[in-house]
C-alpha cells in the first residue's frame, strides 16, 4: 500500500513538475546520425548530460536525407520546442529559410552559418577546427617514424580542407621535411558513411608510407581507424573523444566540444543570446584527447611540445591559417 | 608509378572487385532468366547487416555468412513472389526492396545493439581471416611474377577465391548443363520452354534464389572480410555498379569478370590521385569514380558492340496470353 502510495506520489510530482518546466529544447543530428562515435554522438552526450543534471527531458530527430531538413525544423518548432539545436553545415540553410516563421523559437546551428543581423532567433556556433587539426599534426609528426603522415576527410567541403589545412601546417610546423598525404572520401554526403572506402584509403596511403593517418570524416572514419589498426599504423580520431575504439593504436583524437555548445545552449534555454560564437582553443572549444588509451604512445616532449604551441596560439602569438578565410592553404594543396 | 605500387593497386582491385563480381554474377543469373533484378543493392546491405549482427552474437564468420545468405534468400524470395507468382513489375519490385532494406537493417542492428545502426566492431573468429596461398613466400624470389603471386593474389579472405571460381562456375552451369540451357531460354522464350514441359516458374525462382546466395556472400564478404562489422548503408551504391557491369559485360560471365575487374581499377585509381598526378595525368576523382556509369552508357548507346538483355528480360510469363 504504502509503495504504491510512494509510486503515485512520485508520478505525480513528476507530472507537476515536468508540466512546470518550460518548453522543452531540442537537437537534430546530421545525415552522420545519432550514433557515429564522433560529430552527432558529441551532440548527443552534451543533451543527455543537460538532461541528467536538470532531470529535463529533450526532443530529437535524426536526418535521414536532405530532404527532410526543413520538415524537421518545422516540427520541431510547431510542437513548441525551444531552443531547436541542429548540427552540421547543411542546416544553415534550412534555417534561414524557416527561422523568420517562427520568431520566438531560438534556433542553434552548429557548424553553420546564418547571418544574426536577418535572422536574430539565430545562433550560429562555429569552431575553430584548425586550430585543434594543428595540434594533432604536430603529434602525428613526431609519432611518425616514416616521416610521411595522411588525412583522410569525409566529404569534400570547405570545412573538412580547414581540418586538413590545420593539420597540414602542425605537421610542417614539428617536422618541415614531412609528406602530408590527403585524399577526400567523396563529393556526396554518402562519403560520411562509407567506411569500406574509408579502410581502403587506409591501406592507400599506407602504401604511400603514412603511418600516422588522421580521420575527418564522420562514420567512414570508423573504418580508418578500424585499417589502421589492422595494418599496425596509428590514427588520430575526431570530434569525441575515440581513443578507445582501438586501445593503444589511435594516437590522439581532436576534440570538437559539440557537446559544450549543445550543453550550453540548452541550458540557457529560450533566454539563449544569438550573438554568432566561435569555440576556439583559448575557449577549450577545441583541443586534443589524453586519456589512459594513448598515454603510453605521447611521450611527454612530445605533449611538451604540443602544448607550448597550445599556450602561442591561445595567446595570439601563433596563427594557424583558416583555410575557410581565404580558400587557400600555405601547406597543403587539396 | 613503380611495380610495388602497381601490386598495391591490384590488391585493392581485387578486394574492391569481389563484391561487384558476386552481385554482378547473381545479376546475371537473374536477368538471364528474364528477371530484372535491381534489388541487388538492398539484398547486400540486408546480407551485410545480417553478417554483421550474427557473426558478433556468436563469434563465428561462418554462422555469419549462413545467416547472411538466409537474409539475402528472404529478399530474393519476397522478389520471386512479387515479379514471378504475382506477376507484378520487377523494375518495383526491386526498386521497393532497396527501400526496405535501408530501412530495416538500420532498425534491426538498432534494436539488437543500441549504437546507431551500426554493429558492434568483429574481433578475432568473428572476422574472415586472410589465408597465405601455398608457397607464396617461397616463390616471393620469383623476378616479377613472384611478388604478384605474394601480394596481389595470395593473402585474401577465401570468398575473394570463391568469387573468382564462380566465374567458370556459372559459365559451365549456364552453357554445359541442361539446367542452364533451359534457364537461358526461360530468359528468351518461356513459351518455348513452357511448351517443352518445363516449369517458367520454378526455373526463375531457382535463378533468383541463386541471386540471393550469391548477394548474400557479397554482404558476407563485405561485413566480415572488407570490413569489422556492418554500417548503415554500407554498400554505398555497389549494387547499381555491378547493374552497370553487368551490362558492360553484355551479360556474359567472363567479360562480367573483366568489367567488374575494370571497375574495382577505377575505385582504386580513385584512392590514388598522386598515381595519376606522376604520370602528368590530372583528372579529378570524382571524374573517376563516374566511369563505370559512363562506360556503361557508352556501351548501351551501341558505340562498342551491341548490348542485347535477354529478350523475355522484365516480362512477367503468362501462359495463355
Amino acid at each position: 500500500m504504502t509503495l504504491t502510495q510512494t509510486l503515485l506520489g512520485a508520478a505525480a510530482t513528476l507530472a507537476l513538475t515536468s508540466a512546470m518546466v518550460s518548453a522543452e529544447p531540442a537537437v537534430i543530428y546530421d545525415l552522420g546520425g545519432k550514433f557515429d562515435k564522433s560529430f552527432n554522438e558529441a551532440a548527443y552526450n552534451g543533451a543527455k548530460k543537460w538532461a541528467e543534471e536538470t532531470g529535463g527531458t529533450f526532443k530529437e530527430l535524426e536526418m535521414q536525407s536532405e530532404a527532410q531538413r526543413e520538415q524537421a525544423l518545422r516540427q520541431l518548432a510547431e510542437s513548441g520546442a525551444n531552443p531547436v539545436v541542429t548540427t552540421g553545415f547543411g542546416m544553415s540553410d534550412p534555417i534561414a529559410a524557416v527561422a523568420p516563421d517562427y520568431p520566438d523559437t531560438k534556433f542553434v546551428t552548429i557548424d553553420g552559418w546564418v547571418d544574426p543581423a536577418t535572422n536574430p532567433n539565430v545562433l550560429s556556433i562555429g569552431f575553430a577546427e584548425h586550430e585543434g587539426s594543428y595540434l594533432v599534426g604536430m603529434l602525428a609528426a613526431m609519432a611518425s617514424k616514416t616521416g610521411t603522415v595522411g588525412f583522410i576527410g569525409g566529404m569534400d567541403i570547405p570545412l573538412i580542407r580547414k581540418f586538413g589545412c590545420g593539420y597540414a601546417q602542425g605537421v610542417m610546423a614539428a617536422k618541415p621535411d614531412a609528406k602530408v598525404v590527403l585524399n577526400m572520401t567523396g563529393t556526396t554526403p554518402a562519403a560520411w558513411n562509407d567506411p569500406v572506402k574509408g579502410a581502403e584509403l587506409t591501406k592507400a596511403q599506407k602504401g604511400q608510407g603514412a603511418d600516422v593517418i588522421f580521420a575527418a570524416a564522420g562514420g567512414t572514419g570508423i573504418g580508418v581507424l578500424q585499417a589502421a589498426a589492422d595494418e599496425g599504423i596509428l590514427s588520430i580520431g575526431v570530434d569525441s573523444n575515440q581513443n578507445h575504439l582501438h586501445p593503444g593504436k589511435v594516437l590522439t583524437s581532436m576534440l570538437k566540444r559539440v557537446d559544450v555548445a549543445v550543453y550550453n545552449s540548452f541550458k540557457a534555454g529560450e533566454a539563449l543570446e544569438t550573438a554568432p560564437q566561435a569555440l576556439d582553443l583559448k575557449s577549450e572549444g577545441v583541443g586534443y584527447a589524453m586519456d589512459d588509451n594513448n598515454a603510453a604512445l605521447i611521450t611527454p616532449e612530445m605533449k611538451a611540445a604540443v602544448d607550448a604551441a597550445a599556450e602561442k596560439i591561445k595567446s595570439g602569438e601563433l596563427v594557424v591559417h583558416d583555410y575557410m578565410s581565404d580558400n587557400t592553404c600555405p601547406a597543403a594543396t587539396f | 608509378m613503380d611495380y610495388a605500387t602497381l601490386l598495391q593497386m591490384l590488391d585493392t582491385t581485387l578486394r574492391l572487385a569481389t563484391p561487384l563480381l558476386f552481385a554482378c554474377l547473381a545479376g546475371l543469373y537473374s536477368e538471364r532468366a528474364g528477371v530484372f533484378d535491381i534489388g541487388l543493392e538492398g539484398k547486400m546491405l540486408m546480407a551485410a547487416m545480417c553478417a554483421g549482427s550474427v557473426a558478433y552474437l556468436t563469434g563465428s564468420v561462418w554462422l555469419g555468412m549462413l545467416a547472411a545468405i538466409g537474409g539475402s534468400l528472404i529478399f530474393a524470395l519476397a522478389h520471386g513472389l512479387a515479379s514471378i507468382t504475382f506477376r507484378g513489375n520487377q523494375l518495383i519490385s526491386g526498386v521497393a526492396l532497396n527501400f526496405v532494406a535501408s530501412g530495416i537493417t538500420v532498425l534491426v542492428a538498432l534494436a539488437l545493439f543500441d549504437q546507431g545502426g551500426r554493429t558492434p566492431p568483429l574481433e578475432g573468429g568473428a572476422r574472415m581471416a586472410e589465408i597465405t596461398l601455398p608457397l607464396a613466400e617461397t616463390l616471393r624470389g620469383v623476378p616479377v611474377l613472384g611478388p604478384f603471386y605474394a601480394d596481389v593474389v595470395s593473402g585474401h579472405p577465401i570468398l575473394v577465391y570463391v568469387g573468382l571460381l564462380m566465374v567458370p562456375a556459372t559459365w559451365w552451369l549456364l552453357f554445359r548443363t541442361r539446367f542452364g540451357l533451359r534457364l537461358r531460354a526461360v530468359g528468351e522464350n518461356p513459351a518455348s520452354v513452357d511448351t517443352a514441359g518445363v516449369s517458367v516458374k520454378r526455373l526463375r525462382f531457382a535463378a533468383v534464389l541463386i541471386a540471393g546466395v550469391l548477394c548474400g556472400l557479397a554482404g558476407a564478404y563485405m561485413a566480415t572480410g572488407l570490413q569489422a562489422g556492418f554500417g548503415r548503408e554500407m554498400t554505398a551504391g555497389r549494387g547499381y555498379i555491378a547493374l552497370a557491369a553487368l551490362i558492360f559485360a553484355k551479360w556474359r560471365p567472363w567479360h562480367a569478370l573483366w568489367a567488374c575487374l575494370l571497375f574495382g581499377f577505377f575505385q582504386s585509381l580513385a584512392l590514388r590521385p598522386d598515381v595519376l598526378a606522376n604520370i602528368g595525368l590530372k583528372i579529378p576523382v570524382p571524374a573517376l569514380d563516374a566511369l563505370p556509369y559512363v562506360l556503361t552508357v557508352i556501351v548501351l548507346a551501341g558505340l562498342v558492340g551491341k548490348a542485347i538483355p535477354p529478350r523475355a528480360g522484365g516480362e512477367p510469363y503468362v501462359k495463355e496470353r
